[in-house]
């Protein structure tokens, strides 16, 4: 069954569409990540023009974290102090990141760097994940206990000016460090088109030191509102968001996350962090092959 | 620029020694192609007939070339260039007009149906396009380039054989559009040529449009952004709710 997208202006099967969020969908039940991260590349992957693959991405994630995050906040694992600082650097980043995402529109360089700016996240992530979850791997075989012992803030963030305290998440550290990583996801949301959550949820974890329990609902908290404000951002300045395109991935998306979160309780967590590394990177090394295969045409054309 | 090749045509056929002008008379199957949901592609047909002067049919057909072509917009072209190992984007060059859409059908190939100076000054043919390059596009790579990209989208083609005629007086061709047509106001422009010469041409216009639902939206994101960034939002937020509303009842 077809579909013409009336941004994209193209063409689309729906059933691919819904399988491809449907599958994301799945992978992001799975293993707790919003799935942005390959939303994007599959789309351009299909032949979506990027712009509208990065800003439709960016409307299907506000949709897709909302049953997680309404999950955590009925369970109390929201805290909306931490969440509302991380957003405000979302929200200055989504900006910062908007003005970058039309320079390099200007420049007809976006596309090359939306995949230069995926491999080198992708990979780095991937590979700390990946090292991460083999020393997990191995405490478990040697018969430990599979989480890290004890947290604390990275000492950069110790070294920073003024103290708030954060009681769900245990922390009593300077708002300027969220802040500043709220910034770094927001600009990487309207670039990339990803919720960051992958990202984001490492850096809580291990530079900011918050308490686990925390971590995951404050991040689609903080998720939900920085990927609306860049829906806004993208369907006013290069109106290229598809709610059509979106609003299918989101069907799929939906019913796969539910599926994936039956499939993650039967496997060992440590196993499905192991897999998610191997993931990333794989989606990595795909897009850097991409990036140094001879290109089957050297021209690209873009109108006005 | 009608009326100067309609005398042209009434100046080519004085000078041929005919009483009256040779006449096309043209239409097309949909003057208006409505862009909707479903919409997959489609195709156009050209069709109409030759009105000879005093109804002379002469003994051997005349050749005929139907161009189609989309409205004109400034293109830039970028060529890739292998940077430390990476493809990126170098040099690049602008062209002022390139039709959206253009396709061209013939009852011979182009090349035997008049000399180079008549199919550029008719634009007959993607390489007779006069796209406006900026600057000059010295070695013409660049428009090469574009030619290629266009013709794999759909968007330019040639059929060299694509004009039948039947009887030596009505004449066809069928035009493809793809998919990815762009909007706007077209023109079909249908030229007869004998003796390497354009003896009569006529023009007609077909509108394409999105329409119904596929228009409302596109108008929406175009004229009220924020009204329609602010209901995508919206509307990604109550998928998501009605979605974690049916979870929870598992």
């Amino acid at each position: 069954m077809d579909l013409y997208l009336p941004i994209a202006e193209m063409s689309v099967n729906v059933l691919v569409i819904i399988l491809l969020g449907g599958g994301v969908g799945f992978l992001s039940g799975m293993f707790g990540v919003g799935g942005g991260f390959l939303t994007t590349p599959l789309l351009i992957f299909y032949g979506i023009p990027p712009a509208v693959a990065v800003a439709s991405s960016a409307t299907q994630i506000t949709g897709a974290s909302v049953s997680g995050a309404l999950a955590y906040w009925r369970r109390g694992q929201v805290d909306v102090k931490m969440g509302l600082v991380l957003v405000a650097g979302g929200v200055v980043g989504a900006g910062l990141g908007q003005i970058v995402f039309r320079q390099l529109q200007k420049l007809g360089q976006i596309d090359v760097a939306i995949n230069l700016l995926y491999v080198l996240f992708l990979g780095t992530i991937g590979t700390l994940m990946l090292r991460q979850a083999l020393s997990e791997l191995r405490r478990v075989r040697a018969g430990g206990s599979a989480t890290p012992g004890g947290r604390r803030h990275h000492p950069w963030v110790a070294a920073l000016p003024g103290r708030m305290r954060f009681y769900k998440s245990g922390l009593y550290i300077s708002p300027l460090a969220p802040l500043l990583l709220g910034a770094l996801v927001g600009v990487l949301t309207v670039i990339l088109g990803i919720g960051g959550g992958f990202i984001m949820v490492p850096a809580m974890l291990y530079v900011l030191g918050m308490a686990a329990t925390a971590v995951v609902g404050t991040s689609l908290f903080q998720i939900i509102f920085v990927t609306a404000v860049t829906t806004l951002l993208h369907a006013t300045s290069s109106k290229s968001v598809d709610i059509v395109l979106a609003l299918l991935l989101l069907a799929g998306g939906v019913a796969g996350a539910q599926l994936g979160v039956r499939a993650a309780q039967r496997l060992r967590p440590e196993k499905l962090r192991l897999a998610l590394a191997l993931l990333v990177l794989a989606v990595a090394v795909r897009l850097l092959i991409g990036l140094t295969l001879a290109p089957a045409s050297l021209y690209t054309l873009q109108g006005e | 620029m009608t009326r100067r090749r309609a005398l042209f045509a009434v100046a080519a056929a004085a000078l041929t020694g005919a009483a009256a002008p040779t006449m096309l008379i043209s239409d097309l199957s949909q003057a208006r192609i409505e862009i909707d949901t479903t919409f997959k592609g489609a195709d156009l047909l050209v069709y109409g007939a030759i009105q000879y002067p005093a109804g002379a049919r002469p003994d051997r057909a005349p050749d005929i070339a139907v161009v189609v072509r989309g409205p004109a917009a400034p293109v830039t072209v970028r060529r890739k260039e292998r940077l430390a190992g990476i493809w990126v984007n170098a040099d690049s060059q602008r062209f002022e007009s390139v039709p959206g859409f253009y396709a061209v059908a013939t009852t011979r190939p182009i090349a035997e149906l008049a000399d180079d100076r008549t199919t550029a000054i008719y634009e007959i043919g993607v390489d007779n396009l006069q796209l406006s390059p900026v600057g000059g596009d010295a070695d013409r790579s660049f428009e090469a380039g574009l030619i290629a990209e266009k013709r794999r989208a759909g968007l330019f083609s040639e059929a060299s054989r694509g004009v039948t005629i039947t009887r030596g007086v009505l004449y066809r061709a069928r035009v493809a559009l793809p998919a990815a047509v762009p909007v706007g106001e077209y023109m079909a422009e249908i030229h007869m040529i004998r003796g390497g010469r354009v003896i009569a041409s006529s023009q007609v216009p077909i509108t394409i449009d999105k329409s119904g639902f596929e228009r409302w939206v596109y108008l929406m994101a175009q004229e009220y952004s924020l009204a329609y960034g602010l209901a995508a939002v919206a509307s990604a937020l109550l998928a998501g709710l009605v979605a974690s509303l049916i979870s929870r009842r598992d």
